[in-house]
């Protein structure tokens, strides 16, 4: 593995491999002194196009942890038109000498264009692309997800059923969910209006629900709920968030129905109130703080198998 | 002044003939023709009527970083061309009769084709005010087509306007059928690859919604339509409908949407990366069936000459457009002939005598007999040729690099000058 691009670019096993190091690396995490020389000497930058605190905060830890010196690199809004190209930037990086580039860019594919570009040398680690994919994400929370329901630190989420709430045409983490909770034999349906949840989405997932209460009918063992964002009101999507609260939030009545087994899962930042309400996220069925914990762990583990193994195989 | 006997080439319909070239006219055609004139072996090559492109970016004015008046025609006249027509989304815009003039000029001073400018229908391509197009037809460069290609002339009123004014003087609007609502950040066709790689989906129906609304706005004011690069199946049932109707539209198809398919942005290569989006195999089976029945008139290349910088980088800052006119003819024939859906007079009325026709051009598209120009490609259709990534253009946005088509084009004569010899282009000089 020389780069995290999709999750398509892991086999199934190496998708447990990567969790079962992750969970060994949960346990790093709760020493005194959270620290691995693993990647001592080695450079990552985080490479962040556009805006965002938790992600590159997480992977800044996790590269921390593993005692390799971080750099973080915040190219808002650098596109051809505005100045410095993409590979004039990750030219002038490299030439500084790194050994990993943490991307995260409003450009779905734009991990992978730098991956496959001649004048890139780096492994490439994608920290969301666009609206394409999220890799590290669907990690931590198909960890999230064994470790809860399991209560195991190894094997696949057969038989799990999983459902996706909200904006998935915009959602690179319902992709990447998506892709990895099925590699991992679990079964996955979305859940929105239609005109968040095209029909083209079937490509991706095993069922779509266009009612919010029918799917929870269903007994899902996992209710994953999306942030959505105020400018889809702008173009048309949904009415108002009024309207989008009532058929699709995670509202205390809804969440009341609920098996008291069900996880309740959200990728954050969360609109407490819109897609979720408070009583949801911060009940005991919540995970929405363990994600964010082995959020860190999952990154330490994808940035130990891309870095410190390197030339070993 | 030229003097060629062309020996043995066989014609669109058949039949092996001699044909001689004396100054700017065939003077001659038929068996076992002498003539002190220079000797072309034209044995086992087929003879067809100069091509025309009525679709070609030369990006000249204002991009020649990209193509010039001069590389373009080049790169037409080895892809077996003895006519372009540039269109008007050049820097400034060609919206006015001392652009066109100018790129008329330049196209004359070339000398590999001839050029046609095409003026835009909207002052600067913006979609509110009429462009000077009777003032562009009056000047030197006679400009009949007009087009905002790279934009859609969305406003129905503008759009109806634009189809009555230039009933007057025979014009014809050709539109770049894309519904901007429909299409904001568009990226790529719209379906379940779309969703899979979250590119922002480029809906079929914006296309056709803009051709089904203009067939209709033609047929009130009973003006001429040309529909630029139909991409979609759907597009083809419109306007299969339209003309059964009897409404004056005509329709092109480009090289690329006759043989790519959207699943080559799957690797976000923004080489694969065109406006209108590559589409589905289905959509590709129906345009080329299209071609055969007569419901699309014409091929047009798009050649859309872009700058390295402008494709080597990510999918969503890259621009859109790729090269067509050195392998137009190739694709075609690997497309069209070589499936069974068309011959070759098929193939030079798409290629020649039909888009000579929509452009207005008398010199263009004759059939090959005496008192004819002597506008004429001859092609060696049992050639394979691996394109290579390189070529006259100026540019190198090819997406056929490495590709294996069939057939390939030997000799250009524009006007009695032989522009390509062997499939190579020849030096002019200056003011020839």
């Amino acid at each position: 593995m020389r780069h995290l691009l999709s999750i398509n670019d892991l086999s199934k096993q190496e998708a447990i491999d990567l969790l079962n190091l992750s969970a060994q690396m949960q346990e790093v995490n709760k020493r005194d002194v959270k620290k691995l020389p693993a990647l001592n000497g080695r450079t990552v930058v985080n490479l962040f196009f556009e805006d965002s605190t938790r992600t590159r905060f997480s992977f800044e830890l996790a590269a921390k942890r593993l005692s390799a010196d971080v750099v973080n690199f915040t190219a808002k809004g650098s596109s051809v038109s505005k100045g410095e190209s993409l590979k004039d930037t990750i030219g002038t990086l490299e030439a500084m000498g790194v050994d990993a580039l943490i991307v995260r860019h409003h450009h779905s594919g734009a991990a992978l264009t730098i991956a496959n570009a001649p004048w890139s040398t780096s492994a490439v680690i994608n920290a969301g692309d666009g609206t394409h994919e999220h890799p590290t994400q669907g990690l931590l929370d198909s960890l999230t997800i064994r470790q809860r329901l399991n209560g195991l630190d190894q094997g696949d989420l057969s038989g799990v059923r999983v459902l996706i709430v909200g904006d998935i045409l915009h959602s690179r983490v319902a992709r990447s969910n998506a892709l990895l909770l099925r590699k991992l034999g679990a079964k996955v349906s979305y859940c929105g209006p239609s005109t968040l949840v095209p029909s083209a989405s079937l490509g991706l997932v095993d069922e779509i629900y266009y009612d919010f209460d029918q799917a929870l009918a269903q007994n899902f063992d996992v209710v994953m709920m999306l942030r959505i964002q105020a400018e889809r009101m702008n173009s048309a999507f949904i009415p108002n968030a009024k309207e989008y609260s009532q058929l699709f939030g995670l509202t205390d009545s809804r969440f009341d129905s609920l098996s008291s087994k069900t996880l309740v899962m959200h990728p954050g930042p969360m609109n407490r109130g819109l897609e979720i309400s408070s009583k949801a996220a911060d009940s005991a069925q919540s995970t929405i703080l363990e994600q964010v914990a082995n959020g860190v762990a999952v990154r330490m583990a994808v940035l130990y198998r891309l870095l410190a193994q390197e030339g070993k195989a | 002044m030229s003097h060629y006997l062309i020996k043995n080439a066989q014609l669109a319909d058949g039949t092996v003939v001699d044909i001689e070239i004396n100054d700017q006219m065939i003077v001659q055609v038929g068996s076992n023709l002498s003539s002190t004139g220079e000797l072309i072996d034209a044995s086992g090559l087929i003879a067809l009527s100069g091509l025309v492109d009525l679709h070609t970016h030369l990006r000249e004015p204002g991009f020649e970083g990209s193509e010039t008046i001069l590389t373009g025609s080049k790169a037409a006249a080895k892809g077996g061309f003895t006519s372009v027509h540039a269109m008007a989304n050049t820097a400034p815009v060609a919206d006015n009769a001392a652009v066109v003039e100018q790129v008329f000029a330049l196209g004359k001073k070339a000398g590999y084709v001839q050029v046609q400018p095409i003026g835009a229908v909207t002052v600067n391509l913006e979609g509110s005010q009429l462009s000077d197009m009777g003032k562009m037809n009056k000047s030197s460069a006679t400009v009949t087509v007009f087009s905002d290609d790279g934009k859609c002339v969305s406003d129905s009123l503008v759009m109806r306007r634009a189809l009555e004014y230039v009933k007057s003087f025979e014009g014809v609007i050709a539109q770049h059928a894309q519904d901007p609502a429909l299409t904001v950040n568009a990226q790529m066709n719209e379906g379940e690859l779309s969703m899979k790689l979250g590119l922002t989906g480029w809906p079929q129906v914006a296309e056709q919604a803009i051709i089904a609304r203009d067939v209709l706005l033609a047929e009130e004011v009973d003006s001429r339509l040309h529909i630029c690069h139909v991409s979609t199946a759907g597009s083809v049932d419109i306007i299969r409908w339209a003309k059964a109707r009897g409404i004056k539209v005509t329709a092109e198809v480009t090289p690329h949407h006759l043989l790519l398919t959207e699943d080559l942005a799957s690797e976000y290569d923004p080489l694969y990366k065109v406006n209108p989006p590559l589409r589905t195999q289905k959509d590709v089976e129906a345009l080329r069936l299209a071609v055969a029945d007569g419901t699309i008139d014409i091929i047009a290349t798009d050649h859309a000459p872009h700058p390295e910088d402008s494709k080597d980088c990510e999918w969503g800052e890259a621009a859109f457009g790729m090269l067509g006119l050195e392998t137009a003819a190739a694709i075609a024939q690997t497309t069209l002939i070589e499936t069974g859906l068309i011959d070759w007079k098929r193939f030079q009325e798409v290629l020649s005598s039909n888009p000579a026709r929509i452009g207005k051009l008398s010199d263009q598209g004759q059939e090959l007999t005496p008192g004819s120009y002597a506008n004429i490609v001859l092609i060696d259709p049992k050639a394979k040729q691996v394109i290579d990534r390189e070529g006259e253009s100026k540019s190198n946005n090819n997406p056929y690099a490495g590709m294996e088509l069939n057939g390939a084009v030997k000799h250009t004569i524009y006007k009695g000058t032989l522009t390509v010899r062997d499939g190579k282009v020849l030096e002019l000089g200056e003011n020839n």
